[in-house]
């Protein structure tokens, strides 16, 4: 008899990646379905890195009752599995009497939602907390515990830590159907076949083709394009806070914030569209976001520091909130996750874990369950003498591959033989920072292909930068 | 903590010529730490020949032109430690170096050579719409690949930037079996040399198009195409000029930049004009026993002068450790904006000096004048100045006599 899993979950991003987390500390065979060749590589890959304070979403809303309880959350979930946080805190600024009305009403939204310490500050105020705030802002609502994390470094800890507690993780893994099988589910891609008591649907923005595959269309999730500038670390200092424009239903509009890595990040653009694998950066969405970004300070924003640029996707639900219900026996849906869904993400799991309880899943606390995953930075950050102990212990730290973000070889090896593995260029990139400098991988690029191919057993020439067919390289050369 | 007299950081041809130009000069208390596996710097993967053309009279390829310096080294049993790769300065000139067999070290210089070099600049920099897919390299990327590693980046390839890897790669390409379709420059003329156009373009019949950029990368898994755009005088896109090329690489050649965080982290400022230090005629920094030559001080077009360059500074570290540098003046160089800089940016002894320099832009028929003050020191015509091109003129004591600035400017005819 082939194993039947507990649950399966659909979608390896922050929310699925959670969930699974979640579910790892009870006594639960579980699996995460991934279509991609690594987790985090839908909206989780490229949003804001915001963890927000929850004055934005109504009252009442799942959005607000799970951002405010996610975002206190967040802080002690990425102290366990040694992911970079920062509670930089948040500013909303307003450049008119009506962005004041605006902003007294967010205030007045944040104290009902129970953020703490929310309140507007004057000018004055203002400059004093950012002192490259531009000189046309009036006020400001400011937000205490506004913090930055890294989504994909969190979700890959958060699956790595699922899967060190049992969980499975299936990539390329892109489900066609889902069939009710007596008391379990069917789920399939290509010629491989999981079978699933429970099936969460956290597919991003695919969660309402998955519903649909069980007769379940009561919504519907469209994408909403969102472009960045990503700054060299030389320029993450220009802001301490996240600050953000007066919001419009279409969102926050362009923020500038620090990133926990001492990047400077500005975006997102916020474009409606069909398309939802158009991940295209514009010329015209750059220019947006270097314009607006410009006037949020009074110091020119250094465009020409720029290392990348980049679009993501956020996956917008039909109902104005989140979409966490189920309609289908055993079926969850944890769709239209838009922001604040990274910073809801932990709460998000812990409702998804009472909604099964509720539908009759035992929930047995596994005892072996460890909620720390040791940080993937603590080489970067350790003292010349523990270095040392590292270099001693295996001589590979010693050496270094990424020279832009001094990155070792031995954290290269450990990114890919630690879950969830590294198998592409891409992936050892999110999980070291190695090719993220400003040389963008020019140099430690091949080493890397060297390393990946060498680990994983593949010939060099079959290495990929994201999977699929995305190789690097097309051949040796004298073979035509 | 280990205590030396001189250190040089990066063992390429600017670390090796200082380090030689030392040890002539009597200093043997030498110690070069280098990064990659062997000597050499980026010349080990510059298969192609042009190389000491100016120094030896001959045309070396980059791998020849390195061992020359790599011998002698050895010879003089100057000491190096590979594969070690440098991670601090401390303004106190204390060294933090890495490698597998050592671990973490830390050194004490009385001097320290900075010859770090220089990397290429990054798409990322650029933000060309489109997704990111596999198939961008920078130039050198794509030259490891193929010369050091024995692989093909893709088949069928477009060249962003006219620099001078871009056109050798242009050619190395072509001779690999690949077609490359076009090599495109935002700028109204190249960055690389005449010479590299002629021998790495025209004839191989590969269109170099001037004025003109990658508005757009299609594909989204691997490179399928790329859109080429004419541009404007302001370097803008012009619309209805877009050209589409179905292409499975594209190689990026859009500039070079001294690599210069060990010298931020020394505690120097940077020129905002070339990413690096700045220097007076010993190529001596703004901190006393610190030096930088080579690309990590200004990108150089020519090894030849990198090699000129840093026997400067070698020769100059031997003298501080022993004794001290003579400083008895201090002239400021300044320039008209045409120029975009010199090195050195100050003179701070007396005596014959050769001072080099770029301009900003293509001036014909035109004449390069010194002046202090309002007298003239020296006029030069000269019929063509290009960016690509690195000039130099020399000034005797006499002609310096007591200015205590200089400028350096071009009149167009």
């Amino acid at each position: 008899m082939e194993n039947i899993y507990d649950v399966a979950i659909i979608g390896g991003g922050v929310v699925g990646g959670m969930i699974a987390r979640k579910l790892s500390s009870f006594k639960l065979d579980i699996c995460i379905l991934e279509k991609e060749s690594d987790v985090a590589m839908g909206a989780t890959r490229a949003n804001s890195a915001i963890v927000h304070a929850g004055f934005d979403a109504k009252e009442g809303s799942l959005k607000a009752l799970l951002n405010v309880r996610g975002s206190e959350m967040m802080e002690n979930v990425a102290r366990e599995l040694g992911v970079k946080y920062k509670r930089n805190g948040s500013l909303v600024i307003g450049f008119s009497d009506e962005d004041r009305i605006a902003l007294n009403a967010l205030c007045e939204r944040g104290i009902k939602n129970g953020v703490k310490g929310v309140r507007v500050v004057e000018r004055d105020e203002l400059k004093a907390l950012e002192p490259n705030i531009s000189d046309n802002a009036l006020c400001a609502l400011y937000a205490p515990t506004g913090a930055i994390i890294c989504p994909y470094e969190l979700t890959i800890a958060s699956i790595g830590n699922a899967m060190d507690n049992g969980a499975s993780l299936l990539l390329d893994f892109a489900v066609e159907s889902i069939r009710r099988e007596g008391d379990y589910y069917e789920i399939t891609s290509g010629d491989r076949c999981v079978k699933a008591r429970y099936v969460i649907n956290a597919a991003g923005l695919y969660s309402d083709e998955i519903a649909r595959m069980v007769g379940d269309d009561s919504f519907t999730v469209h994408a909403r394009r969102g472009e960045y500038i990503l700054l060299d670390r030389e320029c993450g200092e220009i802001a301490r806070h996240t600050i953000f424009r007066v919001p419009s239903k279409m969102g926050k509009g362009i923020l500038v914030s620090p990133t926990v890595d001492g990047n400077l990040i500005l975006g997102p653009t916020s474009e409606d569209i069909g398309d939802r694998d158009d991940k295209q950066v514009t010329r015209h969405g750059l220019d947006k976001v270097i314009k607006e970004a410009g006037e949020n300070l009074s110091v020119r924003v250094p465009i020409n520091k720029s290392i990348t640029s980049f679009c993501g996707l956020r996956a917008v639900g039909s109902t104005g909130d989140f979409i966490i219900n189920s309609n289908v026996e055993n079926f969850v849906n944890v769709a239209g996750i838009e922001s604040p869904g990274l910073s809801s993400a932990p709460a998000i799991a812990e409702y998804v874990a009472e909604m099964l309880s509720d539908m009759g899943l035992e929930l047995i606390p596994n005892e072996k369950f460890n909620p720390i995953r040791a940080p993937k930075h603590a080489f970067r950050e350790a003292s010349l003498e523990e270095k040392n102990e590292y270099i001693k212990r295996d001589s590979a730290y010693g050496r270094i591959i990424c020279r832009c973000e001094t990155v070792s070889e031995g954290e290269i090896l450990d990114a890919i033989r630690s879950n969830p593995p590294a198998r592409t260029v891409d992936a050892v990139k999110r999980r070291t920072r190695s090719g993220m400098g400003r040389c963008q991988g020019g140099f430690c690029g091949t080493y890397v292909m060297e390393l990946i191919a060498k680990e994983t057993g593949v010939p060099f020439e079959s290495v990929t930068k994201s999977g699929k067919n995305s190789t690097m390289v097309v051949g040796k050369t004298k073979e035509n | 903590m280990e205590n030396r007299k001189i250190v040089i950081i990066g063992g390429g041809p600017a670390g090796m010529s200082a380090a030689i130009a030392a040890y002539e000069s009597g200093e043997r208390d030498i110690l070069i730490l280098e990064r990659d596996a062997a000597l050499g710097g980026i010349l080990q993967q510059c298969i192609h020949n042009g190389f000491g053309l100016h120094r030896f009279g001959e045309e070396l390829s980059g791998p020849e032109y390195a061992w020359r310096y790599e011998k002698k080294v050895r010879e003089l049993e100057i000491e190096f430690k590979l594969n070690t790769m440098v991670l601090d300065i401390t303004p106190d000139k204390v060294i933090t170096a890495t490698s597998a067999q050592d671990g973490l070290v830390q050194i004490k210089a009385e001097a320290i050579i900075l010859a770090m070099g220089c990397r290429e600049r990054p798409r990322g920099a650029l933000n060309i719409p489109g997704e990111r897919p596999a198939g961008i390299y920078s130039a050198g990327m794509a030259q490891k690949l193929v010369n050091m590693m024995g692989y093909m980046p893709g088949k069928n390839v477009v060249i962003l930037g006219s620099g001078d890897i871009g056109l050798i790669m242009a050619r190395r390409m072509t001779l690999e079996g690949a077609k490359v379709h076009a090599v495109c420059e935002l700028m109204p003329y190249s960055g690389g040399l005449a010479r590299n156009i002629e021998q790495c373009l025209n004839d191989f019949g590969i269109p170099l198009k001037l004025s003109h950029t990658v508005t757009k990368i299609h594909g989204k898994e691997r490179l399928e195409g790329v859109t080429i755009s004419r541009v404007d005088e302001n370097r803008r896109p012009i619309e209805g000029s877009e050209e589409y090329i179905p292409c499975d690489t594209l190689l990026l050649s859009v500039g070079l930049i001294p690599e210069n965080e060990l010298t931020k982290s020394a505690g120097l400022s940077l020129s905002g004009v070339t990413s690096g230090a700045e220097v007076d005629q010993y190529r001596q920094t703004e901190k006393a026993g610190v030096f930088s030559c080579g690309n990590v001080l200004h990108v150089h077009d020519l090894v030849d002068f990198v090699s000129e360059e840093a026997e400067i500074a070698g020769k100059s570290a031997a003298a501080f450790v022993n004794g001290g540098l003579e400083q008895n003046t201090d002239i400021k160089i300044n320039t008209d904006g045409k120029i975009r800089y010199t090195v050195p940016q100050r003179i701070t002894a007396k005596g014959d000096v050769s001072v080099y320099f770029r301009v900003g832009n293509i001036y014909r028929n035109s004449k390069i004048t010194v002046k202090d003050g309002e007298r003239v020191i020296l006029s030069k015509k000269k019929e063509k100045l290009a960016p690509g091109e690195m000039e130099c003129v020399k000034l005797t004591a006499a002609e310096i006599g007591d200015a205590t600035a200089l400028s350096f400017s071009i009149e167009e005819a």
